[in-house]
């Protein structure tokens, strides 16, 4: 597989310069990762899905984090390719804060298998996904007001 | 309807069989028979003792707090004594002045004896240790939990 | 309730089909389903949180109880992303070991789904019987290793908790060679049978490309005809030493996703054959290993392996704390389920359960 500052060059060519940023991973496992742009996410998605030589035809895992200090949320995709047989490529997008109104772009349309996982990241971590087909709360009842999986729930701050 | 048949043939193979073939019956009529545990079956864990006599007083553990921390369902209490007493090679050590464990949050994993640096902790293999209480019955104490071990 | 001549009707959360708390609201028409909407999360317990607040060793038991038919893969996938995080290598003969119990846990897995698919289609009780009567002497095997049946909590980060004794070895040798015997039987039982065919041939198709998009992995993908298996793709462990066949169907149909996983089940005898005819001596846990106060450097890893059901994976991230700063399963049961919906529109009720049924799920991996 093509190395990952090459798939940045060519998205950054491709959409702007800054739509895609590295982002190293220190730890052994040297799984770096993509920080796209939120607002074109969703075409870089695609991009990523309908290039011949990355055909990242298979996103497999996508789970949300919590980060107070730096004050946003994340969503990380492992993303794989069955066609070409190579992988992860890992992909991330901010929100711009962790209020109420925490937002990102669903990659649901892009990838069938991110909607059930979409609807988890927005049930645990209250990140609503524009552009989901059908974005409900899926472990918890849907009048439950609080997201678990933030690092401040069950400190009283909401 | 050939395939009903012979599927029909292999259920009346194993019916009789189940009366000659060890290999096709293989349950048993608990509680009056019971089967023969491995060696390394674990169930609930208890407390090393040196000495059928004095249980309590011969409990090799020091109440370093070790296991209370990591047991991952948190079922270990612990209290550490504020005095200190002389273990088995006659140094002074603390003990457990309080040492409860709750059967009915214990899910049996075994990591309270691995980690235990004093082999003090090991995994018993009584599993028929059910109450009609719910709570309190099964929160087995320093004197219920230690066992003299030869 | 009824919307003119649509009946919305609710399926669970009792065990539907045996598989676990499970619902489905389910609108037929007449007996033909037109909307299929599953609910989840009557398991839920929030293990990823509890994993948070607790060591990397502790969250080790409660990956048993994930999906709690393969604990022994649920462990290696643990602690396959463990030891990407940390940069842990496990020796030779450990890797052997995980490959043996992986094997006989995707035999036990394979196996009891058979037994299910045949009971949801009102084969009741026989076939589950023959098949969990096979699978008990796979789980006396991980009892007299592990200590416990199903609630192995055996792999560590850096190699396994005991070694394989000889006695034990010579039990699996010769559980190996009974299984396929057994299997034989087995498939003369119902591989014939007119009503199972006539239940699961052309049911509950999923398509190829919905397949891929949909991330459906495991035998629900290959009986969609892609070849794709980690223990290849990804050749993890020391998979690649061992040379199986990858068996995937042609149609996507119930019938395929049956015949896939008996195929599967006959490779892993291949395998085990091999694994058990030239296991390496040598320690099973490796020296520098840590067990209790491991601390990651900050980072994360992806871990993933094929396990019984699909792709289980975790997704590790650390702050250079002693418990992990997030902790998410891949769960392959709850992304299996993702096209559940497109499986079933336009067949009966009763083929809904039978198509949930070969989907293989277990609810406490789709909640967790």
């Amino acid at each position: 597989m093509e190395p990952l500052e090459r798939i940045r060059d060519r998205i950054d060519a491709r959409f702007g310069s800054g739509a895609a940023t590295l982002v190293p991973n220190p730890s052994p496992s040297a799984q770096h990762s993509l920080l796209l742009r939120s607002d074109q996410a969703a075409a870089i998605a695609a991009f990523l899905r309908d290039d011949a030589e990355l055909c990242l035809d298979y996103c497999s895992n996508v789970s949300g984090l919590d980060w107070p200090a730096a004050g946003h949320l994340e969503v990380v995709y492992h993303l794989y390719s069955m066609t070409c047989r190579h992988g992860p490529v890992i992909i991330r997008v901010r929100t711009a804060d962790r209020g109420p109104g925490a937002a990102a772009p669903s990659l649901a349309l892009v990838w069938r298998s991110a909607e059930l996982q979409e609807r988890e990241v927005f049930d645990l971590f209250g990140i609503t996904f524009w552009g989901h087909p059908d974005l409900r709360r899926l472990l918890m009842w849907d009048d439950y007001a609080e997201y678990p999986l933030r690092k401040d729930f069950g400190k009283g701050a909401a | 309807m050939k395939g009903l048949l012979q599927g029909l043939r292999i259920t009346a193979r194993n019916l009789v069989g189940s009366f000659r073939d060890p290999e096709r019956l293989t349950t048993v009529a608990y509680p009056e028979q019971k089967l023969a545990l491995p060696p390394q079956f674990r169930s609930f864990p208890f407390l090393v003792a040196g000495s059928a006599e004095d249980p309590i007083g011969s409990l090799r553990c020091v109440a370093c707090l070790i296991c209370q921390k990591e047991c991952p369902p948190a079922c270990i209490h612990i209290e550490r004594s504020t005095d200190k007493k002389p273990d088995a090679a006659g140094k002074p050590q603390f003990y457990p002045a309080q040492f409860d464990i709750d059967f009915s949050v214990c899910m049996n994993c075994g990591i309270c004896a691995e980690v235990c640096p004093f082999d003090a902790i090991r995994m018993g293999q009584d599993y028929e240790i059910a109450t009609e209480e719910r709570a309190l019955a099964l929160t087995w104490n320093r004197a219920q939990l230690t066992r003299a071990v030869p | 309730m009824s919307f003119g001549d649509l009946l919305e009707v609710s399926v669970g959360p009792h065990h539907p089909s045996t598989h676990g708390v499970f619902r489905m609201r389910v609108t037929l028409d007449g007996e033909t389903v037109v909307r299929l909407k599953p609910v989840f999360g009557y398991l839920h317990r929030n293990h990823e949180k509890i994993a948070e607040s607790i060591s990397y060793l502790g969250s080790m038991p409660f990956t048993d109880r994930l999906d709690y038919m393969n604990a022994m893969s649920n462990n290696w996938a643990y602690a396959l992303a463990v030891e990407k995080l940390t940069g842990q290598s496990v020796p030779e003969r450990a890797e052997y070991v995980r490959i043996i119990l992986a094997e006989l846990t995707r035999l036990l897995n394979h196996v009891c789904l058979a037994g299910f698919l045949l009971q949801d289609m009102g084969a009741s009780g026989t076939p589950l019987m023959y098949a969990f009567r096979e699978r008990e002497k796979i789980l006396d095997l991980f009892e007299s290793l592990s200590g416990s049946r199903m609630m192995c909590n055996f792999q560590r980060f850096g190699g396994c908790r005991q070694d394989l004794s000889a006695d034990w070895l010579r039990e699996a040798g010769r559980l190996i060679d009974r299984f396929g015997p057994f299997l034989d039987e087995f498939e003369l039982l119902l591989a014939g049978n007119e009503i199972v065919l006539a239940r699961t041939q052309g049911v509950g198709v999923l398509p190829r490309a919905l397949a891929i998009s949909a991330g459906a992995t495991g035998p629900v993908l290959r009986a969609s005809g892609v070849a794709y298996d980690l223990r290849q793709a990804d050749g993890y462990g020391l998979y690649p030493r061992f040379p199986f066949r990858v068996p995937y169907g042609t149609h996507g149909d119930t019938y395929d996703r049956y015949r896939v996983r008996v195929l599967e089940m006959r490779e892993s005898l291949g395998i085990l054959r091999q694994a058990l005819a030239t296991l390496p001596e040598g320690p099973v846990l490796d020296p520098k290993a840590r067990l209790r106060g491991l601390r990651p450097k900050a980072g994360e890893a992806y871990g993933r392996i094929e396990g019984p059901k699909g792709e289980i994976g975790f997704y590790l991230v650390s702050d250079g704390g002693p418990n992990p700063y997030r902790y998410r399963v891949r769960p392959p049961s709850l992304i299996n389920l993702t096209a559940l919906e497109d499986m079933c529109l336009g067949h009966t009720l009763a083929d809904a359960v039978v198509i949930l049924g070969s989907i293989d799920i277990v609810l406490g991996e789709v909640d967790r």
